[in-house]
């Protein structure tokens, strides 16, 4: 198994680690629920240099990206980062990334661990024939840490307070050094928290991670594992490759349209995408809560009217809403009815609330009055 | 890792209590340690008959759902009803406040099969390494 160049320090925290995507990534530090509610009300700090990046450059990379991307990359502005799924021509998921512009020449896309290859392979093949095309892999020279939470830019201002870096908005990106570390900083993530994300050399990470520990330690930073990453992002309902979308999933049954740009320029999957639109999707992704005891699991049945409707993609019992909550891809006609999921057996009552089940600065605990009028 | 002496331990990582036919199980401290923290219990009804080998509750954490298995036949006769407001006196107190059921051992039950707290230490050891 592959390990990150952060192995070491999350080894020497007393990090219990799992096989993820072939890399061998630590799931939990202190426990999830002591990680998550960290990251809700602190900041903590993940290793994630296990994703992959990939570059594009040359004359022809602004068309290349827009070919693969279901976003309109038209608008990408340099400094500027944008989500986008990337779909087969059957409108089929490849991945989810998203793409930076750190400078005029480079187009960067940050893709999932475990789809580095299919992505390479993907763009390789549409920029067959293209002397004016370059497709660079970084993915093995490149440590990514995420440093999330309401108190992350506090944190990394104190690293790097640089005026450019002080005024990075969400969704933006910036070349900086960060405790002398040459960084490309953004101000992205996957946790429903403000914060950022660090691309630097794998050379160079310890250096970088150790001043954040150091700046940290007055800001009671936390190292968070994959475990709370993954409750985090169900929380914020962030679709995770593999469960929420796949070759199977498309992005529209996935609720991404804000990322899908039917009307914007053309990209590979479009005309499947315009077809499953006009048609009328036949199965929609929803959040549910469990009204009953037992927490909905992936796999999951989703039943109404006695017939299984759907199935459940990601659940788990949430640290901040203290809930069973669910993301589960249903039929589009029976989204309204009184749904349950099948947990060993028994039907347990759900109710549908509008995702996501978490909005930054919610307090802990589920607002039912809130979720019940958004979910109707 | 707790390993008290006058237990008796399963390979699904569970701990039995033997005395007067009555049996109290719960799960070992090493086994709460590999779940995480405790979220959800889900325990069998008092008079419900048990199999050895059959699951009859559950333990979830925030990561994944785990069955408990009976190692006994016989009948349930008090369940701890504690767990499913405080699930995680699992964690906190495996082998006291974090019991799981009482089971009324049948009637030509085998009781010589499970570890003694060294063979189980062993156990885990072995299982470790592999």
């Amino acid at each position: 198994m592959k390990r990150t160049p952060l192995y070491a320090a999350f080894q020497a925290a007393g990090a219990r680690f799992v096989d993820f995507a072939g890399w061998e990534m630590p799931v939990q530090i202190r426990g999830i629920r002591h990680e998550h509610e960290a990251v809700r009300r602190g900041v903590g700090l993940f290793d994630v240099s296990h994703m992959g990046e990939i570059e594009v450059r040359g004359p022809g990379a602004a068309e290349l990206c827009q070919q693969v991307t279901t976003n309109d990359v038209s608008k990408l502005v340099v400094g500027r980062a944008i989500y986008s799924p990337w779909c087969d021509e059957q409108g089929g998921t490849i991945d989810d990334t998203i793409l930076y512009r750190p400078d005029e020449k480079r187009w960067l896309f940050c893709v999932n661990a475990g789809n580095i290859a299919v992505c390479l392979e993907w763009l390789t093949t549409q920029a067959r024939g293209r002397a004016d095309i370059e497709v660079l892999d970084f993915s093995p020279e490149t440590a990514l840490v995420a440093v999330q939470g309401p108190r992350a830019s506090a944190l990394v201002g104190t690293l790097g307070a640089t005026s450019a870096l002080l005024a990075l908005r969400r969704f933006s990106c910036v070349e900086t050094l960060l405790a002398g570390v040459p960084a490309l900083v953004a101000r992205t993530g996957y946790t429903g928290e403000d914060g950022f994300e660090i691309f630097v050399n794998a050379a160079r990470v310890e250096a970088l991670w150790t001043a954040l520990l150091e700046v940290g330690a007055s800001h009671a930073v936390e190292l968070i594992g994959l475990g709370a990453r993954d409750t985090l992002r169900l929380e914020a309902a962030l679709p995770l490759y593999g469960h929420e979308l796949s070759r199977e999933i498309s992005p529209l049954e996935a609720g991404l349209d804000f990322a899908v740009k039917l009307d914007g320029p053309a990209f590979l999957g479009r005309e499947a995408l315009r077809r499953q639109r006009t048609a009328g999707l036949q199965r929609r992704l929803i959040g549910l809560v469990a009204e009953g005891a037992g927490i909905p699991r992936e796999g999951y049945e989703v039943i109404a009217k006695g017939r299984v409707v759907g199935r459940v993609t990601s659940g788990t019992q949430t640290p901040w809403l203290d809930r069973p909550i669910a993301l589960a891809l249903v039929e589009s006609a029976e989204v309204e009815a009184a749904l349950a999921v099948r947990i060993r057996g028994r039907d347990v009552p759900m109710r549908r609330v509008a995702t996501p089940f978490y909005r930054q600065g919610m307090p802990p605990g589920l607002d039912d009055a809130r979720s019940a009028k958004q979910g109707s | 890792m707790e390993l008290p002496e006058d237990l008796k331990y399963t390979r699904e990582h569970e701990w039995i209590a033997i005395a007067g036919g009555v049996a109290t199980i719960g799960i070992t401290d090493h086994a709460q340690e590999s779940l995480g923290e405790v979220v959800f219990v889900e325990l069998p009804g008092v008079a419900d008959t048990v199999e050895r080998g059959g699951p009859f509750g559950v333990v979830e954490s925030t990561k994944a759902a785990s069955d408990v298995y009976s190692p006994l036949n016989g009948t349930v006769l008090e369940v701890n009803d504690d767990l499913p407001q405080s699930p995680q006196l699992i964690n906190e107190d495996p082998y006291g406040d974090g019991w799981m059921v009482k089971i009324k051992i049948a009637a030509g039950e085998d009781l010589g099969s499970f570890m003694t707290a060294a063979e189980y230490a062993a156990f885990l050891e072995d299982e470790a390494g592999s």
